[in-house]
């Protein structure tokens, strides 16, 4: 086996990217901070994904969802057809954009459950608000993004 | 019915310009006013603040003893026996008095040494997914064990722990957890503590019998973990405001609020967003924050909070996925899932309750500020932070309004309901 070895040229041009990165993510960051919540329509539980790809639903364990407890949820996907999609690497992410911080907890898909449900482990909300909640999707039909807004 | 809503909270608006109007202009509060200047949403707020919305004590999967008997009262008198320490001075009451809210009212800890950080009260740290100001302890009984083996707070060791139970509480401790290990042959001291000696002596000690030591060690945990859970609040003035705030009742002199108080608790849920992290029935979120607070005098390094916490309680020797753990895999998800690095974390320490803040002072996790218009200060102003990145803006709130919020925090005081000290020695 061989392992890649990095060269100058190339630990340079990483450098440079990963402070192009930071940049970016820090304009991101400043410019969420007065981020407005989105429009009513941009709320709820079934969200298609950014380019279109996927249908998403998000069902928390009970019919509101509280704050300051560990949660279990499951996600349903779907293809934008209507099928059921079980082989997905999912990941998941959030915060508050208003406050510029992100989830309190690192949740994960821990098992997907068949007929396109998946379990999702380890949700925390630390205080009411927006939230937003993001589904990083990939599967052989292609990368994409569900977003969900929640009102807590 | 959404057209009537609007309309219903056009009118709420209005009802609460005119009585602000009349406030003001009257220089005086209208009758029983407070009951109608809340918004069916703010109800919710306090509602969600209030004490009875507290949930039942969580059970603690990590200890089988949290909810026996004996075991509260074993480890009564284990947290209150200076015996349990290397000078026979220092017990867990030296520093958490009870007359004290569980506090000692002094910047830094003092025990055989002086601690790094501020005594934290005790009550209600059974709804806690964390212990500590970094929360470098995932359990009351993972917590009580730090202090115990720390060369500054009881300087002891965990085989001097066991020949004192031997000596003292033999016939108690198998009551709870059944057969006592045989300590013939052992030192009278020996540990994995920061004392060379006394590691040097636990290291030639055989794996089967250090396991049975520790085993014990961490039954000492779990007593004490069984007593903690039962120190509780009481309702405070504060709650009784808002069960007749809800209620609808007129005011009467136990459950009415000041004009001041009003409009501080107005601030604490609104303009001052101090139920960013301050939410719940405990008024903590139980989360760690960058607040700003100010490095304490003559510390270095400076003390970088969660950053370490989170590190340690990952490979914790008594954390929740340990081998003296009584919780199933599954049981263990607040750890599993944390935040265990990132920019976030540094200098974030864990929001305190406000219940019994307001008698706390020196504030904060060394006790960095003096008094509580000192920290209220500090909240207007939102200093940068000594490392990462504060999470407060500032307030812009008045002198006024500063002593508003005072006059709120002191609302949340009430005494604690503590087990029976009579089986104390
Ligand atoms: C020398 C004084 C001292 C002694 C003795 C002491 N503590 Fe503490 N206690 C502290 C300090 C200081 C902290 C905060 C330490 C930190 O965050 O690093 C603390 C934190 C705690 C916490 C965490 C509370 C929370 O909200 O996270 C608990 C619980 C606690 N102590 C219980 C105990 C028990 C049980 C004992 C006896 C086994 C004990 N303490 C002995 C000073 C002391
Ligand atoms: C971003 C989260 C956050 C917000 C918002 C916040 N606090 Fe805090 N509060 C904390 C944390 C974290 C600490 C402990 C900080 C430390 O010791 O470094 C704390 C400490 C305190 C203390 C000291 C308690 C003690 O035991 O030492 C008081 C009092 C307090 N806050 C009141 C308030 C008030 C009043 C507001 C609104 C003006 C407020 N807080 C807003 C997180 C917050």
């Amino acid at each position: 086996m061989t392992t890649p070895r990095s060269t100058p040229r190339s630990s340079a041009r990483r450098t440079a990217l990963g402070l192009a990165l930071a940049a970016g993510l820090a304009f991101v960051g400043a410019c969420s901070m007065f981020m407005r919540m989105p429009a009513e329509q941009e709320f709820g539980r079934e969200r298609t994904s950014t380019t279109g790809l996927y249908r998403a639903v998000i069902r928390p364990d009970g019919d509101s969802i509280p704050v300051g407890k560990l949660q279990r949820w499951t996600l349903h996907l779907e293809t934008a057809e209507g099928a059921p999609l079980d082989s997905a690497t999912v990941s998941v992410d959030g915060g508050m954009p208003q406050h510029g911080h992100g989830l309190p907890t690192k949740p994960a898909v821990t098992a997907s459950l068949g007929n396109g449900d998946h379990r999702v482990d380890g949700m925390k909300f630390n205080m009411t608000g927006w939230w937003v909640v993001k589904f990083r999707v990939q599967s052989a039909m292609g990368a994409d993004s569900v977003v969900f807004n929640l009102k807590l | 019915m959404r057209r009537y809503s609007r309309l219903a909270a056009a009118l709420e608006l209005g009802v609460v310009a005119v009585l602000l109007f009349l406030t003001t202009a009257s220089g005086a509060r209208p009758a029983g006013s407070g009951r109608v200047l809340w918004t069916s949403a703010e109800r919710a707020t306090l509602r969600s603040l209030s004490l009875a919305s507290l949930a039942p004590l969580p059970s603690d999967p990590s200890n089988r003893f949290a909810d026996d008997d004996a075991a509260a009262t074993l480890g009564g008198r284990l947290f209150f026996d200076t015996r349990l320490s290397s000078n026979g001075k220092v017990s867990c009451g030296t520093c958490h008095l009870p007359e004290l809210g569980f506090q000692d009212g002094v910047p830094l800890g003092v025990g055989v040494g002086t601690a790094g950080r501020r005594t934290m009260p005790i009550a209600g740290t059974a709804y806690s997914p964390w212990q500590f100001w970094d929360g470098r302890a995932d359990s009351q009984w993972s917590q009580a064990l730090g202090p115990l083996e720390s060369p500054v707070e009881h300087g002891g060791d965990r085989v001097q722990y066991a020949h004192r139970i031997a000596g003292d509480y033999k016939r108690e401790y198998e009551s709870v957890f059944g057969k006592f290990p045989d300590l013939r042959g052992l030192p009278a001291q020996a540990g994995p503590v920061e004392d060379a000696v006394r590691r040097a002596s636990w290291d030639r000690i055989a794996p089967s019998r250090r396991e049975e030591i520790t085993r014990v060690y961490a039954n000492i945990g779990k007593a004490i973990a069984a007593f903690e859970r039962r120190v509780r609040f009481t309702p405070s003035r504060f709650d009784r405001y808002v069960e007749a705030v809800l209620a609808r009742r007129p005011e009467t002199p136990a459950d009415s609020f000041s004009a001041d108080e009003e409009a501080g608790l107005r601030l604490f849920i609104g303009k001052a967003s101090c139920t960013n992290c301050h939410n719940g029935a405990l008024l903590t979120d139980d989360h760690f924050h960058n607040t700003g607070v100010p490095a304490a005098k003559g510390t270095t390094p400076l003390d970088s909070g969660r950053t370490v916490g989170a590190r340690q309680v990952a490979r914790a020797e008594f954390n929740c996925t340990s081998r003296y753990s009584d919780a199933g895999p599954a049981d263990c998800a607040e750890l599993k899932y944390a935040v265990l690095e990132g920019p976030e974390l540094v200098r974030a320490f864990k929001t305190p309750s406000l219940r019994n803040a307001a008698t706390r002072a020196p504030f904060m996790h060394a006790g960095q500020i003096a008094t509580l218009p000192a920290v209220l200060s500090h909240y207007n102003r939102a200093p940068a932070a000594p490392a990462g990145t504060s999470e407060l803006k500032p307030l812009r709130l008045s002198e006024r309004e500063l002593r508003q919020l005072e006059a709120f925090l002191k609302t949340l005081v009430s005494p604690l309901d503590v087990p029976s000290r009579d089986s104390l020695p």
